[in-house]
C-alpha cells in the first residue's frame, strides 16, 4: 500500500491505527481503488484515467466522462428522434466489462452528494465533502468496503454489525492477485494521465472529427472486447444476503399498503405527459379504420393509459380487452372470447388454428361485425410465443378487427419476424408515461423480493378443508415425516410402503387402495409430487418449501 | 378523407395491376408446358422471388387467381406453417381442392358440398377418386356445363403451390413428391415452389432420388427494386396524384425499403400514412385534390382557413415579394386572398406538369453517363432536385462535363427519347422546347453527312502522302498534329455544347425544389420525422432515454440537469437502473438495496439520518421492491439461481 502510495506520488500513508480513523481514513483515500482500464463507456469516453495524487481530481473526472457519455446519448437519440436521419443507439450496446459492486455504492454516495448540479473540480472542496458523507449515514461505510484493499478492509468490519462480521467477498482469495495488477495498472496510466484528461475535456467540442474515429475503433474493438467480458467467469459479488439483513419480508398486500402511501413523484408532470398521449386518441381511431393496428411503447404503465382510450372512445362499440399480463392468459382464452361472447357461438374447436378460421369466416361474411381489441403487455410471458403472437397477428389482419396493443419488454419487437409484421401492420407510437406498473407487476411473483410464500400456504389450506378429516391427517402425517428430515439434503421422500405402514397405525386407512386413492386426489391438486426412487420404490414429496409446510402445521395445530 | 380513400384504392389496384402483368409472362409459359408433360415426372415451376417475404402472399394470390381463370380450377395453396407433417398436408390439399370444386359450381353439386373435407380420409387414392370423378362428370356433363369448362384446358392439371418452399420440413416435401409421382398418370399434378432465396435451395432440400423425379423450370420473378421503381413512377412522379412528398420523406421511406425489408408492400403502407398523416395534420389539405376541384373548394374556403393561409411560411415569402398595396389586400381582403390561391394553385400545378418531363429528360441524360453522378434510379435524381437547387450541386457539375463529352449516337437517341417524353407531356410550353431539340436532331443529320464528306476528304490527302518521302511525312504529321490542336472546335462539338447548355437552362427552368413554390406546404408532406417514428420506430431508445434522463419526459426542473446526468430526485426506477448499470452480470440485492436507500434518504433530505441509519425504512424497501419487479418487467434483469439473493443482468454491458 505505502509502497504504491510512493509511486504515484502522493503523500498518503497507510498504518494501522484505530477504527474511527480508518474509517476516516478510508474516506480520504476511496480513490485508492484502480480499475482495470475499462473499455470506452460511449463515444466520447476513451481512456478512462484514474489518477492517484488527487481524490478530487479524478472524481471530477469521472463525473465528466459519465456525464458526456449521458449527454452524447441525449443528443443522439434526440437527433434520431428530431431528423429522422441517423439511427442513434449504437452506442447502447457497446460491450463493457464487468464492473465491481463497488461501483454501485460508489455511484450511490455521489448521487446522494450532488443535488443533480455539477460538481465544480475543485481540489479543495471535494476531500471535505468526502469526510462529510460517511457521518450522514453509517452505513455509508460499506459502500466504501469495496473500494479498499482487502486487509484493511477486514479491520475495518470487524467491530461493524453482524451484518458484515462475515467474510465479505466470495471471491476474495483473487483479490491479492488483483491489486498487484492493478497497481501496475494504475501507474501507467498515471503516467499518460495529462493528455487523456485534455482529451476528455475537449470531447464535447470535436465530438464530430472523433466519432467517426472512434467508429472504427469500436468495431476492431468489438470482438476483442465480448471475450473480455465474458473471459472471466467468477463474478465478484459480496456474499449478503436479505435473511442476513434482519428484515421481515414484506408481502403483497403490506407492500401495497407501504407504496399507497408513498406519495408519487412528479404527478403533475406525468398527467401532462398522459394528456399528451390522450390528445392522440381520435388520430388512433382514425388510423384504425384505415387498417393500421397500433402498438404502444415507452417506459411506465400504459394500462390507465388504454383504460382511458376504451372508456372515451369505445364506449359504443364492441371490444374485448385482454390483460396480457395476466399469468395464466392463452391465446385459447382469447380467441374463446371473441367466439362464445362476441361472436355468440356455442361449441368447442379442436384447435386454435380451427377456431382462428371460424372467426375468420365470420368476420368476412358479416362485414358489419367490428370488434377492438385491446391488448394489454402484448410481450408477456404468455403470449410471446411464436405459436400465439403468429395467431394474433392473423387475427389483427382482418380488416374489421382493430388491435391495439401495449408492449414494455425491451427486446419485444424481436418476436415478430418480416412475415408477423406485416400481418400487423403496426403504428408505433411512443407513450412514455412514467407510472408505475401496478397490475402488471402484481403477478410478477418470480423475484419478488417479499416473496413469503403466502400463496402456496393459502392454496394448502383451502385444498385440505375441502378434504376428509382422514385425508388432511395423511398429509399431515407426510408433512411433518419430511421436516423430520428437512436436514437431510438426500432426503428422496417418504416411500410408499413405510407411509402405508405409518398410516395403517394410526387408523387413517384400512387398505393399500383407499391410501392409492388419497394420495391421487392430493396429486391432481398437486400438494405432492411422486417419484420412483433407484430401486423402483415409489417415493412422496411435499413441494412446498419447508418454513410453509413449518407454517401450515402450526396453523392445522391450532384448528384441531 | 373521401379523396384519401380513392387515392388508397388507386393504389392497390396499381399495384395488383402490376403484379398481373408481371406474372402474365409465367402464365403463357406454364401453359406451354404443361402440354409436353413427361410420363413419370412432375413439372415443376420454381419461382424465385426475392427476398421481400411480405409480398410475395399477394403474388401469390393473384398468380392462384389468374391460374384458376385462365388454366384450371384446381389451385391449391399451401404454407409450411399448415403442414408439419404429410397427413396435414394432404389434408389441407384435399380441403382446399374440394372447396374450389364446390365454388366451381355449387349449384348442382350440393351433396359434395356437404360432406366435411376433414372427415375424409385423406390419401392419394381418395384424391384421385375425386379427381376421377370430377373429369368423368364434366365429360358427361350438358353442353351447358362444357362450354364453362372448354376454356381449361381438355383434362385440367391440379396445381399445387408451396408458397414458402424453405420452410417446408424435407421430409414432407419428399414423401408428397415421391407419392404424387406415383400417381402422376392417374393425376395430372403440377408444382410450384415458391422460393424466397436462390434456385439452389431445391437440389439442397432434395436429394437426387428425388429431385429427379420432378421436371423443373425456373422463372425469375422481377426484382423488388424494380417493382419499387414502378410504383414510384406510377404514384410520384404524375400529375395525376395531387399529394406529393417532401425529400426527407421519400428518403426515409426509401431508406427502410433498401436496408430493412424490401418489401414494397410496406413501401406502400408507409405511403398511406403519410397519406393520412398529411390530411389529419394540414388543415388546408383540403385544397390538395385536383385542380379544378381545388380552385372550387378555394372559393367556399371560411375566414379562420384564409388565415391558415395567411400563415404558411411559403406564403408569407410570396407576400413579401410583392408590392406594398398588393400585400395589404393579401393580408386584409379575403375574396383578394382566394383569387390569388387559385391563381398561384394553378401555377404550382404548371410546375408539377413541367418538372417531371424535365426530370425524366435530365434522367435520361444521368442514367448513361459513366459512374452514374446523380444516380442511376429516376428517384434519387427525384430526390436530389426535391432538396435543393440540383444545378448548384458537384454531382451535376460532374454530369454536365461528362455529357459534354457523350459520343454522337448516344447523344442523338437521348434527344430522340427526350422528344418522346415532352411531345407525350400535356404540358402546354413544351411545343418550343420540342421544336428547337428536333432543330437539333435535324443539325445532327446535317453534320453526319458533312463528316461522311470530310472523311472522304482525309482519305485522299492520305493517298497524297503515300508519295512522299520520310522527312516530309513527319512533317506534314507534325503540321496535321498542331492544327488539330489549335483548330476550332468541330461543329459537332458546337453542337454538342449547345444541346447541353439547353439542357441546363431547361433543368433551371423547371427543376427548381418545391419548397420555393408559393403554397406547397399544402400537396407536400415533409415531416419525416413523424413517419420514421412510427414505421421504424426505436422502443430500445425510448426506454433509455426514458431511464436515463427522465427530464427528457418530465419536464420538471429537478429533473433539468444541464449534463444529462442523473439527480438524486429522479423517480426510483431510474435511480435503480442507473445503479444497475453499475454492476456486472450478477446484482446482489441487498447492496443495491443499500446503494437505493443511500441516494433515496439523501435525496429527502438529512432529517432522518440518524433514525435510519441501520435499517432501511419500510417505504423505501417497498419503493425499492417496486422498481426492481419493473426492471424485471421491462427485461434488464431476471432472478438468478446462481447465488441466493441475486439477480442477473440480462441487457448490454452485462450478460
Amino acid at each position: 500500500m505505502s509502497h504504491h502510495g510512493a509511486r504515484g506520488g502522493a503523500a498518503l500513508e497507510v498504518r494501522f491505527v484505530p477504527d474511527e480513523d480508518v474509517l476516516k481514513h478510508i474516506a480520504e483515500d476511496a480513490g485508492f481503488k484502480v480499475r482495470k482500464d475499462k473499455p470506452q463507456l460511449a463515444v466520447s469516453v476513451k481512456g478512462f484515467v484514474k489518477t492517484l495524487e488527487n481524490i478530487s481530481d479524478d472524481e471530477a473526472q469521472e463525473m465528466l466522462e459519465e456525464k458526456s457519455y449521458v449527454a452524447v446519448l441525449g443528443i443522439r437519440t434526440q437527433d434520431s428522434m428530431g431528423d429522422g436521419s441517423g439511427v442513434g443507439g449504437g452506442e447502447l450496446y457497446t460491450f463493457q466489462t464487468p464492473k465491481r459492486s463497488g461501483k454501485m455504492a460508489e455511484l450511490a454516495s455521489e448521487l446522494a452528494r450532488t443535488p443533480g448540479q455539477s460538481e465544480a473540480p475543485d481540489c479543495t472542496e471535494c476531500p471535505k465533502k468526502n469526510v462529510k458523507t460517511p457521518q450522514s449515514s453509517s452505513n455509508k461505510k460499506n459502500e466504501f468496503v469495496s473500494t479498499t484493499p482487502y486487509r484493511l478492509r477486514r479491520r475495518l468490519t470487524a467491530p461493524d454489525t453482524q451484518l458484515e462480521s462475515e467474510s465479505e467477498y466470495s471471491a476474495s482469495c483473487s483479490e491479492e492477485e488483483e491489486e498487484e495488477e492493478e497497481q501496475k495498472e494504475s501507474s501507467t496510466v498515471a503516467g499518460r494521465k495529462t493528455p487523456a484528461k485534455t482529451k476528455a475535456a475537449s470531447t464535447p467540442l470535436s465530438k464530430k472529427s472523433l466519432s467517426k474515429k472512434m467508429k472504427e475503433d469500436k468495431m476492431s474493438n468489438l470482438v476483442e472486447q465480448y471475450f473480455e467480458a465474458h473471459s472471466s467467469s467468477k463474478v465478484l459479488t459480496s456474499d449478503r444476503t436479505l435473511q442476513k439483513l434482519q428484515k421481515r419480508r414484506l408481502n403483497q398486500e403490506t407492500l401495497r399498503d407501504l407504496l399507497k402511501k408513498a406519495p408519487l413523484p412528479y404527478a403533475a408532470e406525468i398527467k401532462e405527459l398522459n394528456q399528451q398521449h390522450e390528445s392522440l386518441f381520435s388520430k388512433w381511431m382514425l388510423q384504425l379504420h384505415l387498417g393500421f393496428n397500433i402498438v404502444l411503447y415507452g417506459l411506465g404503465s400504459k394500462r390507465d393509459l388504454l383504460e382511458k382510450f376504451r372508456t372515451s372512445v369505445l364506449q359504443d362499440s364492441v371490444h374485448l380487452v385482454v390483460n396480457g399480463y395476466f399469468p395464466s392468459i392463452t391465446v385459447r382464452s382469447i380467441l374463446n372470447s371473441i367466439t362464445e361472447e362476441v361472436l355468440e357461438h356455442t361449441g368447442t374447436f379442436r384447435s386454435p388454428l380451427d377456431q382462428l378460421e371460424f372467426i375468420v369466416k365470420r368476420f368476412k361474411e358479416d362485414s358489419s361485425l367490428e370488434l377492438y381489441v385491446l391488448i394489454h403487455n402484448l410481450d408477456s410471458q404468455m403470449l410471446r410465443g411464436e405459436r400465439s403472437q403468429q395467431i394474433l397477428a392473423q387475427l389483427s389482419s382482418l380488416p374489421s378487427v382493430y388491435l391495439i396493443a401495449s408492449i414494455d419488454h425491451i427486446n419485444a419487437p424481436l418476436m415478430w419476424d418480416q412475415a408477423k409484421q406485416s400481418l400487423y401492420n403496426w403504428l408505433w407510437y411512443e407513450t412514455t408515461t412514467f407510472s408505475p406498473y401496478v397490475e402488471e407487476t402484481s403477478y410478477e411473483n418470480s423475484l419478488l423480493v417479499q416473496q413469503s410464500g403466502s400463496l402456496a400456504l393459502s392454496s394448502l389450506t383451502h385444498v385440505l378443508r375441502s378434504l376428509t378429516p382422514n385425508a388432511r391427517g395423511i398429509f399431515r402425517l407426510l408433512a411433518r415425516y419430511q421436516l423430520e428430515n428437512k436436514d437431510n439434503p438426500s432426503y428422496p421422500g417418504l416411500s410408499f410402503q413405510d407411509f402405508y405402514q405409518q398410516c395403517r397405525e394410526a387408523f387413517l386407512v384400512n387398505s393399500d387402495l383407499t391410501l392409492r386413492a388419497q394420495l391421487t386426489e392430493f396429486r391432481d391438486h398437486k400438494l405432492i409430487r411422486t417419484k420412483r426412487g433407484a430401486d423402483g420404490v415409489e417415493y412422496l414429496l411435499i413441494p412446498v418449501d419447508d418454513s410453509t409446510l413449518t407454517d401450515f402445521l402450526e396453523k392445522e395445530d391450532e384448528d384441531v | 378523407q373521401q379523396i384519401q380513400e380513392e387515392m388508397n384504392k388507386q393504389l392497390f389496384d396499381n399495384l395488383v395491376s402490376f403484379l398481373r402483368r408481371s406474372h402474365s409472362e409465367f402464365q403463357e409459359k406454364a401453359t406451354e408446358w404443361t402440354c409436353r408433360m413427361k410420363s413419370r415426372e412432375i413439372p415443376t415451376a420454381a419461382l424465385v422471388l426475392g427476398v421481400n417475404v411480405t409480398d410475395h402472399d399477394l403474388t401469390f394470390k393473384s398468380l392462384s387467381e389468374i391460374l384458376q381463370n385462365n388454366i384450371t380450377p384446381y389451385v391449391a395453396l399451401l404454407q409450411a406453417k399448415d403442414c408439419p407433417g404429410i397427413k396435414n398436408l394432404m389434408q389441407k390439399l384435399m380441403g382446399q381442392l374440394m372447396n374450389c370444386y364446390v365454388d366451381a359450381d355449387s349449384s348442382d353439386e350440393e351433396d359434395c358440398a356437404q360432406v366435411s373435407p376433414n372427415r375424409i380420409r385423406c390419401s392419394m387414392t381418395s384424391l384421385i377418386s375425386w379427381y376421377e370423378n370430377i373429369t368423368k362428370k364434366t365429360d358427361s356433363e350438358t353442353p351447358n356445363r362444357k362450354r364453362t369448362s372448354s376454356r381449361h384446358l381438355q383434362s385440367p392439371p391440379v396445381v399445387v403451390i408451396f408458397k414458402d418452399m424453405e420452410s417446408f420440413t424435407t421430409k414432407v416435401l419428399q414423401d408428397f413428391i415421391v407419392i404424387s409421382s406415383q400417381h402422376i398418370h392417374e393425376l395430372p399434378l403440377i408444382l410450384i415452389f415458391g422460393i424466397a432465396t436462390s434456385p439452389m435451395i431445391i437440389h439442397s432440400l432434395l436429394p437426387h432420388s428425388i429431385s429427379s423425379l420432378l421436371c423443373i423450370e425456373l422463372f425469375q420473378s422481377l426484382s423488388c427494386k424494380e417493382h419499387l421503381s414502378t410504383i414510384i413512377d406510377k404514384l410520384l412522379l404524375t400529375t395525376q396524384f395531387a399529394f406529393k412528398l417532401g425529400e426527407k420523406v421519400l428518403q426515409v421511406l426509401i431508406n427502410i425499403f433498401l436496408y430493412h425489408d424490401f418489401s414494397v408492400q410496406n413501401f406502400i403502407k408507409g405511403f398511406q400514412l403519410c397519406i393520412v398523416e398529411h390530411f389529419y395534420s394540414q388543415p388546408l389539405s383540403v385544397l390538395c385534390c385536383q385542380l379544378s376541384e381545388a380552385k372550387k373548394r378555394v372559393n367556399s374556403l371560411s375566414h379562420s382557413q384564409c388565415e391558415n393561409i395567411r400563415r404558411l411560411p411559403s406564403f408569407r415569402r410570396y407576400v413579401e415579394s410583392q408590392e406594398s398595396e398588393k400585400q395589404i389586400a393579401l393580408l386584409t381582403s379575403d375574396n383578394f386572398l382566394k383569387e390569388a390561391v387559385q391563381k398561384l394553385l394553378e401555377d404550382l400545378h404548371v410546375y408539377h406538369e413541367n418538372y417531371l418531363p424535365v426530370l425524366r429528360c435530365l434522367h435520361v441524360f444521368t442514367s448513361s453517363l459513366p459512374k452514374y453522378p446523380l444516380g442511376k434510379q429516376i428517384r434519387e435524381l427525384h430526390c436530389a432536385c426535391l432538396e435543393s437547387r440540383v444545378w448548384e450541386t458537384e454531382d451535376y457539375e460532374s454530369s454536365l462535363q461528362l455529357a459534354r463529352m457523350l459520343n454522337k449516337s448516344d447523344l442523338v437517341t437521348m434527344l430522340q427519347k427526350c422528344v418522346e417524353i415532352f411531345v407525350s407531356s400535356s404540358g402546354k410550353d413544351f411545343d418550343k422546347v420540342v421544336e428547337k431539340l428536333k432543330d437539333f436532331l435535324a443539325q445532327f443529320q446535317k453534320l453526319e453527312g458533312a463528316c461522311q464528306e470530310q472523311g472522304e476528304s482525309i482519305s485522299s490527302q492520305k493517298e497524297l502522302q503515300k508519295k512522299t518521302d520520310l522527312y516530309h511525312l513527319q512533317k506534314s504529321l507534325l503540321e496535321l498534329k498542331e492544327s488539330r490542336r489549335s483548330k476550332k472546335l468541330t461543329k459537332f462539338e458546337v453542337l454538342r455544347f449547345e444541346v447541353v447548355d439547353f439542357i441546363d437552362s431547361l433543368v433551371k427552368n423547371y427543376l427548381v425544389p418545391a419548397d420555393h413554390q408559393t403554397l406547397h406546404e399544402l400537396v407536400y408532406f415533409s415531416r419525416a420525422g413523424a413517419l420514421r417514428e412510427h414505421l421504424n420506430a426505436a422502443p430500445r431508445v425510448a426506454l433509455h432515454t426514458a431511464l436515463n434522463n427522465p427530464g427528457c419526459y418530465l419536464k420538471h426542473q429537478a429533473l433539468r440537469s444541464d449534463g444529462g446526468s442523473l439527480s438524486n430526485k429522479a423517480p426510483d426506477v431510474c435511480i435503480v437502473y442507473k445503479l444497475h448499470l453499475e454492476c456486472g452480470r450478477l446484482i446482489n440485492l441487498v447492496d443495491w438495496l443499500e446503494a437505493f436507500a443511500t441516494v433515496v434518504t439523501a435525496a429527502e433530505g438529512p432529517s432522518g439520518d440518524a433514525a435510519v441509519s441501520d435499517q432501511v425504512d419500510d417505504v423505501i424497501h417497498a419503493r425499492f421492491i417496486r422498481a426492481v419487479s419493473e426492471l424485471e418487467l421491462l427485461g434488464f434483469i431476471k432472478a438468478s439461481k446462481q447465488k441466493t439473493d441475486h439477480v442477473a443482468r440480462l441487457t448490454w454491458g452485462g450478460c
